[in-house]
């Protein structure tokens, strides 16, 4: 996984998210074990204890659970994985109009720019 | 949590000049400090209270419960801001002195490093270069199964790869039961690898929170912050 972190945001949701993102698109599979706390907070370059409270939250959300003495491990169930990203998305959707209010363009515009937007 | 480190109305002077105003801090187990200031804020005289080796003018400092001394030197590993060991000596005289030194120094987890960065035990401290001679510190201080790691500085003066190596040698070493304090000015680098800042100014503590709190309330990274509240 590719950690690249917003420096002006709290890391341990943001560590939650990149886990909810590699298990919505099948990266990290249900029933697959994770990185161990010790080797995300190495690759991310993050404290341990963040990556820990990370890895709690997504247990609480039912995304990952802990087996003791193991290490943590995809859930079957990836509803809750999905609906993380799923906001994530929205969320990201939200800032993309939030910008072209600020260029001054408005939602019906933008749609229309989103409509007719080729890949170059 | 336990506590490992408490201070209480810490005051040092050097002749007319106040180094540390009252100091308060409380230091719990487990978790990674670091301790910002610009230059001449208190951060070194802080870490040689700690260490024992300057002895406060007012107020008190407790480490597991002792005043600095024989005691605490057992469980804090020091790392200064200056070398201090012998450049004539080479890297393997050097792990013997700290074996001989310290009960609780691994050997073999310094040379597993030392061996993992290519740098030769047979070579003279004085032959390495900058970089390597700091990360021979480094090793040297994070081999030991310590309570408390105080690195004075430990990224200042480095290439960014040293920088790295180092923070991630920081990240390896963590256990549950140790703390590590570390003080910098450069804070981008490092912040994330921090449970908790603590920022000192002229002597004094004006911030103790969590890097997370940090961002979740300002927006900003610590980095940001410390510019902002520092500006001269």
């Amino acid at each position: 996984m590719d950690w690249k972190l917003d420096r002006s945001r709290p890391v341990c949701p943001q560590i939650c998210e990149q886990l909810c993102v590699g298990i919505a698109s099948g990266e990290l599979k249900p029933g697959e074990r994770l990185m161990s706390v010790r080797e995300v907070a190495l690759a991310a370059g993050v404290n341990p204890n963040t990556v820990q409270k990370s890895f709690e939250e997504l247990e609480r959300a039912g995304a990952v659970y802990s087996v003791r003495g193991s290490g943590w491990y995809v859930s079957e169930d990836t509803a809750a994985a999905s609906r993380q990203f799923d906001g994530l998305v929205r969320q990201r959707i939200d800032g993309f109009f939030a910008d072209m209010a600020r260029l001054g363009i408005n939602e019906e515009a933008a749609k229309k720019y989103v409509e007719e937007w080729k890949h170059e | 949590m336990s506590e490992l480190l408490t201070a209480t109305g810490l005051v040092k002077r050097y002749g007319g000049t106040v180094a540390l105003r009252g100091i308060d801090l409380t230091l719990e187990s487990g978790k990674i400090y670091g301790l910002l200031g610009p230059n001449g804020s208190g951060k070194t005289t802080f870490i040689k209270l700690a260490c024992g080796l300057l002895t406060p003018d007012k107020g008190k400092i407790r480490i597991l419960g002792d005043a600095p001394g024989v005691e605490t030197k057992k469980v804090v590993s020091y790392l200064p801001e200056n070398s201090y060991l012998n450049s004539w000596m080479r890297v393997e005289q050097i792990v013997d002195m700290f074996r001989d030194f310290y009960e609780d120094f691994d050997p073999e987890a310094a040379y597993r490093m030392l061996e993992g960065l290519g740098i030769d035990k047979t070579a003279k401290l004085k032959n390495l270069s900058k970089g390597n001679k700091e990360k021979v510190c480094l090793i040297l201080v994070m081999s030991r199964r310590a309570k408390l790691y105080v690195l004075d500085e430990p990224i200042a003066g480095v290439d960014p790869a040293t920088r790295d190596y180092i923070i991630s040698t920081i990240i390896s070493n963590y256990n549950p039961e140790a703390s590590v304090l570390l003080s910098t000015h450069l804070i981008s680098d490092i912040e994330q690898v921090l449970d908790e800042v603590i920022f000192i100014q002229n002597g004094e503590i004006t911030l103790q929170k969590s890097v997370d709190d940090i961002r979740e309330e300002n927006g900003k990274s610590v980095d940001e912050l410390f510019r902002e509240v520092f500006r001269w």
